[in-house]
């Protein structure tokens, strides 16, 4: 009950980040990545402000044996440099530069109510559905 | 589309940051939405799908009550549905198969200098970025 009360409430505050820092407006990431373009920093910003208090807690994750509200940390700790991390980086980032959305703002962008974000996010949930019926289909 | 002030995106940041330092330090895991989505809808192996559904309708919640309260975002989506769908097929895709986001391998993995996510956000920034050149500037002559 404890971890899924935290879970909600880290939730608040991403898609609370996601509306106040405007990564919900596609056109504002577009902007940000047209680097050839009227350059919008930002997402530099955002980027930027979300390492801060991130890289603390990865710091403080060091002198922690466990988690405050969980038996064990379930961080991936594989270091390889593979055909599927890089081919979906590929991917991912010729979908983003597409549309201007990742999967974030876009459930986010969903509360606006602007049908194009459901048109995008049942897209993406539909690519996921395909991942896992083609390349992650083991069992 | 309006100029924000930099006080906006780097506040938000901050919350994004919050809430991933918070989750790892709390429920030992890495907030990436694109895990936590595959979670919630019984698409991931392993995750529980209880903890992907609870944030994900925090998030949902939180984007809800930051709209109405804090900031009304505008929304300039110029993509034509097609657009939409090809790239949603994309991002869902792609970021299972490299398993992570901006927030997962953006954030979190770039916070514990994780080197796969400095090769995954190095690289789904750089084609991001070739992408919106080539459709703008070779395509769209802009």
């Amino acid at each position: 009950m404890v971890r899924l009360a935290i879970a909600v409430f880290c939730g608040l505050l991403f898609g609370a980040g996601m509306v106040i820092s405007d990564m919900v407006n596609p056109e504002r990431v577009l902007a940000f990545l047209d680097v050839a373009g009227a350059w919008d920093p930002s997402l530099a910003f955002v980027m930027g402000g979300a390492l801060i208090p991130s890289s603390i807690a990865y710091l403080i994750r060091r002198r922690m044996d466990a988690p405050v509200a969980a038996e064990t940390f379930h961080v991936p700790e594989s270091r390889s440099i593979d055909l599927p991390l890089v081919g979906g980086a590929i991917v991912f980032g010729l979908g983003w530069g597409l549309v201007g959305l990742c999967p974030g703002p876009a459930l986010a962008a969903l509360t606006t109510g602007a049908w194009q974000a459901f048109v995008f996010v049942g897209a993406m949930l539909a690519g996921m559905v395909v991942f896992r019926l083609t390349v992650d289909r083991k069992s | 589309m309006e100029p924000i002030s930099f006080i906006w995106p780097l506040t938000g940041g901050l919350l994004v940051g919050l809430s991933a330092g918070l989750y790892l330090l709390a429920n030992g895991r890495v907030a990436g939405i694109s895990g936590l989505t595959a979670a919630a809808t019984g698409l991931s192996r392993g995750a529980p799908r209880s903890l992907g559904l609870a944030f994900i309708v925090g998030l949902l919640i939180g984007a809800a009550v930051a709209s109405t309260l804090i900031r009304q975002p505008v929304l300039t989506v110029t993509s034509s549905v097609g657009l939409l769908v090809v790239g949603g097929l994309l991002v869902g895709f792609g970021t299972r198969w490299g398993s992570g986001c901006t927030s997962g391998h953006g954030v979190c993995g770039l916070a514990r200098l994780s080197p796969r996510s400095l090769v995954a956000t190095g690289g789904f920034m750089a084609v991001a970025a070739l992408t919106v050149f080539v459709v703008r500037h070779i395509i769209g002559g802009a």
